[in-house]
């Protein structure tokens, strides 16, 4: 009996840690896992050490010392007397601005020039291939810098815009100038001001752009409202309302309404001493990288929407057409619905990478985070681990909320089996 | 058994980390042994650190680094030169990767203590200054409302400007810029109507300039800027060294010594304070952990302060600085060495 049992379970020896099959896997993850543990920990002891050698602390207290500097391009009101914190914000802002400006600008491009690839124009699909081509293949900060030294060397001064012999003149009607400084764009005037919702921390929102806000999307609801009831009708009698003119009412009207009340114009902005003033100043800082960004993921995105299309089978469309299917109704009711599953994976990436990229920002000296917390501030302040820690949270938060929506967004578009 | 085995694994690793942090030795025997100094300089502004056309460093701040070398090591080519921006010379002096900064440093309070940098000195009294176009039709830094204007970041430079423009109750746009050559390259193109810097960097600049003529320097001088060069806190041996070398080439031309009249005056000086500055007399610099020649070999290296000066910043050269507050104090200026004793 005592035998039997031993040859069930022989007595356990170290060696069958590696050599039996049972244990080896698991001795291996823990090996890996006690080496990770020890690399951590190593790294964390080791910066402790060395800051405390030369000194240093860890600690936060300097985001709330004032920061002393001035930024550029201050999307909430700051001046010098500001805190570091709010310099941060005002920087993660401009962040924002430029990554936005860029998915949205880089999507729109992108999918213009993925589909042109598939052009049956042959001159002009090869356009495109070349145009892909050109701006995956070379590095995005040289791309940042072309573009800003092209607007800063060719583009005139302001000063070129002055007085009776002036060199350069403004364009559209006299509404825009292009200098090398920035692009001086007229802004909106109201005669009928309602003021501002102030939301604390010197943060204010004026209520037109509010109730501008809250008519776009109401519009936009009750759009929803007709389409569905124009569904029910079809669905009940066969015939299909016309509604287009009714959305169109309801997403226009509304805002001209609010044009006429608030009394809305543009004002252009003028030549004042050194500078453009009363319009609204883009430095061509944003306006550079903001076009390398653009450019650059476009063309990325166009080889996914491409991608993307080229997935669908041919079978799709041929049987989408033999069933009497317009070309236009082919492409947004079979094409795309099912290109879009294979394409919103990877752009979520590419989302991602062009947030992630703008912080090459501080080349053209746009203040975008990376300027400000990780550049200034951390100078002034020398406290450059908190600075870079608090930085990568921040951007792995961002990236993290971004991947999130367009995760969510996805959800919705993906294949729905049934 | 399992947590007792990470727990040995985790012991071991931080007896090895431990190891591994052990004692670096101090600054000067690091650089004795490397037999190769580290010195934190510019990027390139003509006249204070600049490489020539064959990539041979000089300038003002390069002379003291190469005095520095020749006292440490006897040999004043023993320098390796290091490029740091604004934003980055702190951090390379205080992670170690050079052995001392002369980078037209701003000394101020925060950099001392915060910072943990320790300034040995002052090789350079200066102020910030702004330069303009001359067809600019500006004539006073009062004048500068609304204008866009470069500044290097990272530097005392911006935040002088912030409370300048404030007191004085004018707005301004800043232009961010990373370096003396991108500043320069904005200036040129009318990207900024004025650039704003120390202003012997301004007079460095605009000389390197084809029409320096066209461009002024307003007389405006808006903040105190004593630039020297600095060492990292906490070894005090090094910074005296880093301290005395200045000290010697500032005595030196207080007391006549040259590096044309070094080699006689080392054998027929009869000032005592010149013997012992020569360490023709008593051990000086073994107090310090260098041998008795060390001055000697600093003087020797580019000559004593006012020949640095003069060879590399002066009114003989295109930059055309004036010794003003530069001067040693026996000439109405500031610069004044402690005795050698
Ligand atoms: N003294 C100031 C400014 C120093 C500074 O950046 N100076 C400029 C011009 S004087 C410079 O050295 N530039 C050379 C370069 O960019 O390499 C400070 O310490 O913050």
């Amino acid at each position: 009996m005592t035998d039997i049992r031993a040859t069930a379970t022989p007595p356990f020896r170290l060696s069958m840690l590696v050599n039996d099959q049972r244990y080896r896997s698991l001795t291996f993850q823990v090996i890996v896992f006690i080496l990770v543990m020890a690399a951590a920990w190593w790294l964390v002891d080791n910066t402790i050490r060395n800051l405390a050698l030369m000194g240093k602390s860890f600690d936060f207290g300097f985001l709330f010392q004032r920061a002393g500097y001035d930024i550029p391009q201050t999307p909430i009101p700051y001046t010098a007397d500001d805190s570091h914190l709010r310099a941060s914000v005002v920087g993660l802002l401009n962040t924002l601005i430029v990554a936005v400006l860029g998915c949205i600008a880089a999507t729109v491009l992108g999918v213009i020039v993925g589909v042109s690839r598939l052009s049956k124009n042959w001159l002009f699909a090869r356009l495109m291939t070349v145009f892909v081509e050109i701006f995956r293949n070379m590095p995005l900060l040289l791309w940042i810098l072309i573009i800003y030294a092209v607007f800063t060397e060719i583009l005139p001064p302001p000063n070129a815009f002055r007085g009776e012999a002036a060199t350069s003149g403004m364009i559209l009607f006299d509404h825009v100038a292009l200098t090398n400084r920035y692009t001086a764009l007229p802004t909106l005037g109201m005669t009928n001001d309602p003021g501002s919702l102030d939301l604390g921390a010197r943060i204010t929102f004026n209520w037109a752009t509010i109730a501008f806000v809250v008519a776009l999307v109401g519009g936009w609801i009750v759009r929803r409202m007709i389409r569905a009831w124009a569904q029910d009708v079809q669905d009940r009698t066969g015939s299909r309302p016309t509604t287009w003119w009714m959305s169109l009412a309801v997403m226009i009207l509304p805002s001209l309404l609010l044009i006429w009340y608030f009394g809305l114009h543009l004002v252009p902005p003028s030549l004042q001493g050194f500078n453009f003033t009363g319009g609204l100043n883009v430095s061509n800082s944003l306006v550079a990288l903001w076009l390398a960004l653009t450019l650059y993921t476009a063309a990325f995105i166009a080889e996914i929407v491409r991608a993307g299309i080229l997935a669908v089978s041919r079978g799709q469309s041929e049987a989408a057409f033999a069933l009497g299917l317009r070309p236009n109704r082919t492409m947004s009711l079979v094409i795309l619905p099912q290109a879009l599953r294979v394409i919103i994976p990877p752009l979520i990436s590419q989302y991602l990478n062009l947030t992630k990229n703008s912080s090459l920002a501080i080349a053209v000296g746009y203040m975008d985070l990376r300027g400000t917390l990780g550049g200034t501030t951390l100078n002034q302040t020398g406290r450059e681990l908190e600075a870079i820690v608090l930085m990568m949270l921040t951007y792995l938060v961002l990236s993290l909320i971004i991947s999130a929506g367009m995760n969510v967004f996805n959800a919705r578009v993906k294949l729905k089996e049934r | 058994m399992k947590k007792s085995v990470f727990l040995g694994t985790a012991a071991a690793a931080t007896l090895l980390a431990g190891m591994g942090m052990a004692q670096e030795g101090s600054t000067l025997t690091q650089v004795k042994e490397r037999d190769e100094l580290n010195c934190g300089v510019n990027t390139g502004l003509v006249g204070f650190a600049a490489p020539d056309a064959s990539g041979n460093w000089t300038g003002f701040d390069v002379a003291y680094c190469r005095a520095l070398a020749a006292a440490v090591l006897g040999d004043p080519a023993k320098v390796k030169f290091v490029p740091t921006t604004g934003q980055t010379r702190f951090t390379a002096l205080s992670s170690g990767e050079v052995d001392v900064l002369a980078r037209n440093s701003t000394w101020t309070y925060s950099r001392d203590t915060d910072l943990n940098l320790d300034f040995v000195g002052v090789n350079y009294y200066d102020g910030q200054g702004f330069m303009v176009r001359s067809d600019l039709g500006v004539t006073s830094a009062k004048e500068l409302d609304g204008a866009t204007i470069c500044i290097q970041t990272g530097t005392t430079t911006e935040l002088n400007l912030a409370d300048y423009f404030r007191a004085n109750n004018m707005a301004y746009t800043p232009v961010n810029i990373d370096s003396n050559a991108e500043g320069e390259q904005q200036y040129m193109a009318g990207a900024c109507d004025a650039y704003t810097t120390d202003a012997s960097g301004l007079a460095a600049t605009r000389a390197a300039f084809a029409d320096p003529e066209t461009h002024i320097i307003l007389p405006e001088i808006i903040s105190k800027e004593p630039l020297g060069p600095a060492v990292r806190h906490g070894d005090s041996n090094w910074g005296d060294i880093a301290r005395w070398t200045l000290n010697a080439l500032i005595a030196a031309e207080e007391y006549g010594v040259t590096s044309r009249n070094i080699e006689e005056l080392v054998r027929s000086s009869e000032n005592p304070e010149v013997q012992r500055l020569l360490g023709t007399t008593d051990e000086l610099g073994a107090m310090m952990g260098l041998d008795a020649e060390w001055a000697r070999r600093a003087i020797l290296a580019g000559g004593n302060y006012g020949e640095i000066f003069a060879a590399n910043i002066g009114e003989q050269t295109p930059i055309g600085l004036a010794r003003g507050l530069n001067a040693q104090w026996t000439q109405g200026g500031l610069l004044y060495a402690p005795p050698f004793r």
